[in-house]
């Protein structure tokens, strides 16, 4: 029960700050959402109108305090420049950057688990060699520019998908998941090299350790005491890992949606930040923290499954 | 243990690549009536037609709304949701009479309180200027019949038929910002945020109906896989794509050559030093080569004009003012001596950053001053604060834009140059000026007006008000499998034209 409120209370502090600061980050940069909306018909009295109509010549901590309550009572107010409620907005793209991150991320795991313990089993044959040289270039392929390759050449060159053809989940489901394969595949590549490496550095250390040496007296063979004994163990970091990327995945689908054409979240940040569209920033921010928060909440869960000790702490 | 563990991974697998597979078989199912897009930018914008800013809004919005009067392919206006109109002798009562069983897209007629309602929100004065600036010369609107509209003038105006192309809504539409009601060739469908805006052609239209059925304007952000989009065949229309990207295009694609209509110009803050002297501005009109900006930058394609006005506006247009200033720097480094700069001095040339054709105008300007001593620099920022610092506090040296006009008149681009107008962002300040203005606005013979915005236009060129360069060239890529692409002299996508090569032979 401590535990709950305890993480509640942290919960709350933390998305606080993360809003605050979006919100002070507004005051420092140039711009103003009134003269953007007005563009070439901006003149004083017209922009001294609307920023009275947007309530934006109101001070800051009152502006902040107003969001805050109405968002609050789950009231996310309405874009400035699309005029639509923002909550309906969030409910169109947050499909598209979850199943995005959703698809990487079931590449990383299904690629990573099996590659790591099969190179720690076979250390020293020439495909776990093979492997480990192949990982450090996909770990150094920043994924923007991975996604540009794939654009150049399962695009362009082999045309085995449409750039910039994306179709939405409302029309049609398996175009929608076709479309994301590869933007999936450029996240997911570097970060399934790293979790691979990590598995794999982990299982071979975990197997110096004399548990492992006492399991094999007893006459386990190699595949039993992996299984049983080690492969829990070695999984802690890679789950620490593991989380981390997935909430590296969330925040940088901002890059990955600009280079793929992706009308995802990131991109609707994107577009409001040089908008100045406070209220949506606002709210995709929080929700970007709250995925992050909710991801990390899990690990710890999952933590404790993994390692009962935790658990007294 | 072991098996369970295997298994679960085997799944995994597996599950990846049916979801893999499965996508490449996406359906291909291809409307024959339907064509796909391309914009730069969302409609980041109040569907609203009268609070609508954006170029890149209004261009879709036409095929949506329509005024009383709206503006073809050649520049002149004809009668829309009114189907004729007469004006007093005094040019100072309008009356227009409703076209006989016209509907909007919800299927209600059109009534004159619709009308009436929709000119009088854009006369509204409760935010300062009203909407349609020109609307303060109304002093009422009557209607004396149920097809009848009668508006009169305080003033005399020959030009108020140009501005009588605001769209009418319907009055009861009470979200006219995100739902759109017209009576336009085409209605609204949905709209996805940075996605996509779909229309639908609307079946009850009072003109001839557009071809096509189906208009999905699909926002293309990315300018450097245009290309790859328009030959992968997500989009089957670009607008504006510049020389090199039509060089890459095959004989899959048609392309349309036009003007963009837009004056592009080094805008100079005649407020600051040392753009106050009228010859350090001459000189720099000596200094700038065009035809060499269009040959580094436009693939030789532009046309090169000397003051506030292009060539789609006819009668208003003079040719002769691009030759005032043909390049000679021995005159422009005589002038920069006279005004005391014959070292020279050093300048900010601010662009927004979104704008390629206007940055690499830019740099070619920088290299051209140097001739003269002038020291130039480049500070590229957002298209935002573009806006709020050049545009709206005026606190910049120079920048290169392009400026449009909102209606088919003369006004709409000289109107910008008065010494008080609110956009008046290059500060110009010229007593002559603002005295012919004046007496352009308010003269009521069309020929004499003509005179007097051509003179209006005269003293910009030889004030040197800015660095007048070109109407940049426009390229417009439609698949080959359509035609019927039509310039207007506005700022315009006419979508209702388009029509598949094969209905045409039918």
């Amino acid at each position: 029960m401590r535990y709950v409120v305890k993480k509640s209370v942290t919960f709350i502090l933390t998305l606080l700050l993360v809003s605050l600061l979006a919100f002070f980050a507004f005051q420092i940069i140039p711009g103003d959402p009134a003269i953007k909306m007005l563009g070439t018909q901006a003149t004083p009295e017209k922009i001294a109108a609307l920023q009275d109509k947007l309530g934006l010549n109101r001070p800051m901590p009152v502006r902040y305090l107003s969001w805050l309550g109405d968002f609050f009572f789950g009231d996310m107010g309405e874009s400035y420049s699309y005029h639509m409620s923002v909550s309906s907005m969030l409910a169109g793209k947050l499909p598209i950057t979850l199943t995005l991150t959703l698809m990487s991320f079931i590449m990383i795991v299904a690629g990573a688990v099996p590659l790591g313990i099969y190179t720690a089993k076979h250390k020293d044959k020439p495909v776990t060699k093979a492997v480990n040289v192949l990982n450090q270039i996909a770990m150094s392929v920043p994924p923007f520019f991975m996604g540009i390759l794939f654009t150049y050449l399962f695009g362009i060159v082999l045309r085995w998908f449409t750039p910039g053809g994306f179709v939405s989940y409302t029309s049609n489901i398996g175009g929608f998941i076709g479309y994301l394969f590869f933007p999936a595949v450029a996240i997911a590549v570097p970060k399934l090299a790293m979790a691979t490496k990590m598995l794999q550095g982990s299982l071979l250390s975990e197997m110096q350790l004399d548990y492992v040496r006492t399991a094999y007296s007893r006459g386990n063979r190699t595949n039993g005491v992996l299984y049983h004994h080690v492969l829990k163990n070695a999984m802690i970091p890679v789950v620490t890992f593991l989380g981390m990327t997935l909430a590296d995945i969330v925040a940088g689908s901002i890059i990955i949606e600009q280079v793929f054409s992706i009308p995802g979240l990131g991109r609707l940040l994107i577009t409001s930040i040089s908008n100045r569209d406070y209220p949506v920033v606002q709210a995709i921010i929080v929700c970007i923290a709250v995925i992050v928060i909710i991801i990390n909440y899990v690990v710890d869960i999952v933590y404790q499954i993994l390692d009962p000790r935790v658990r007294g702490q | 243990m072991k098996k369970s563990m295997t298994n679960a991974l085997m799944v995994m697998v597996l599950l990846t690549l049916t979801i893999a597979l499965g996508g490449c078989s996406g359906d291909k199912a291809s409307d024959s009536s339907q064509i796909v897009v391309g914009i730069p930018q969302d409609l980041e914008d109040s569907l609203d037609p009268h609070v609508a800013v954006a170029a890149g809004t209004k261009e879709v919005l036409f095929n949506i709304y329509e005024g009383l009067v709206k503006p073809d392919s050649d520049g002149n206006l004809i009668p829309a949701v009114a189907s004729e109109y007469a004006v007093s002798e005094d040019e100072k009562t309008f009356t227009f009479t409703l076209r006989e069983g016209i509907k909007f897209h919800n299927g209600n007629p059109v009534t004159v309180e619709d009308v009436k309602y929709s000119i009088e929100k854009c006369a509204d004065t409760t935010d300062g200027d009203p909407l349609v600036e020109a609307y303060s010369n109304i002093e009422r609107i009557e209607t004396p019949d149920d097809r009848t509209i009668e508006i009169v003038l305080k003033e005399p105006n020959n030009d108020f038929l140009s501005y009588m192309t605001t769209a009418i809504l319907p009055a009861d539409n009470a979200s006219p910002d995100t739902e759109p009601i017209g009576t336009g060739p085409y209605l609204y469908v949905s709209r996805s945020p940075q996605e996509n805006f779909v229309v639908k052609r609307f079946d009850d239209y009072w003109g001839t109906p557009a071809y096509i059925e189906n208009v999905i304007f699909k926002v293309c952000p990315n300018t450097d896989t245009i290309v790859m989009d328009l030959r992968g065949g997500s989009i089957d229309m670009y607008a504006r794509l510049t020389s090199a990207q039509i060089n890459e295009l095959d004989d899959q694609f048609d392309i349309y050559e036009g003007t963009m209509n837009l004056v592009q110009a080094l805008y100079l803050n005649n407020a600051v030093k040392p753009f106050d002297d009228v010859r350090v501005r001459q000189a720099m009109c000596y200094a700038v080569n065009q035809q060499e900006i269009f040959d580094l930058t436009f693939d030789g394609k532009g046309t090169e004009i000397g003051s506030s006005m292009f060539p789609a506006f006819g009668k208003y247009y003079i040719p002769e003012l691009a030759d005032v200033y043909n390049q000679d720097l021995d005159k422009a480094k005589e002038l920069m001596k006279e005004a005391g700069y014959e070292n020279g001095f050093s300048m900010t040339i601010t662009v927004p950053s979104n704008y390629q054709p206007h940055i690499d105008t830019a740099q070619v300007l920088v290299e051209q001053l140097k001739a003269i001593n002038i020291d130039a620099s480049i500070e590229l920022i957002e298209w935002s604060s573009w806006l709020s610092d050049v545009y709206a506090d005026r606190n910049y040296e120079s920048t290169v834009i392009g400026v449009d006009a909102a209606e088919l008149t003369a006004r709409a681009l000289l109107d910008r140059f008065e010494s008080t107008a609110g956009n008046n962002f290059i500060n110009f300040n010229n007593p002559e000026y603002d005295k012919v203005y004046a007496n352009a606005i308010t003269c009521n013979d069309a020929e004499q007006q003509t005179e007097l915005y051509k003179q209006l236009e005269t003293i910009l060129t030889e004030d040197a008000a800015n660095v007048y360069i070109q109407d940049m060239a426009e390229f417009v890529a439609l698949n080959s499998k359509y035609e019927g692409y039509e310039f207007y002299p506005l700022y315009v996508q006419d979508m209702s034209k388009i029509r598949l090569k094969e209905q045409t032979q039918k």
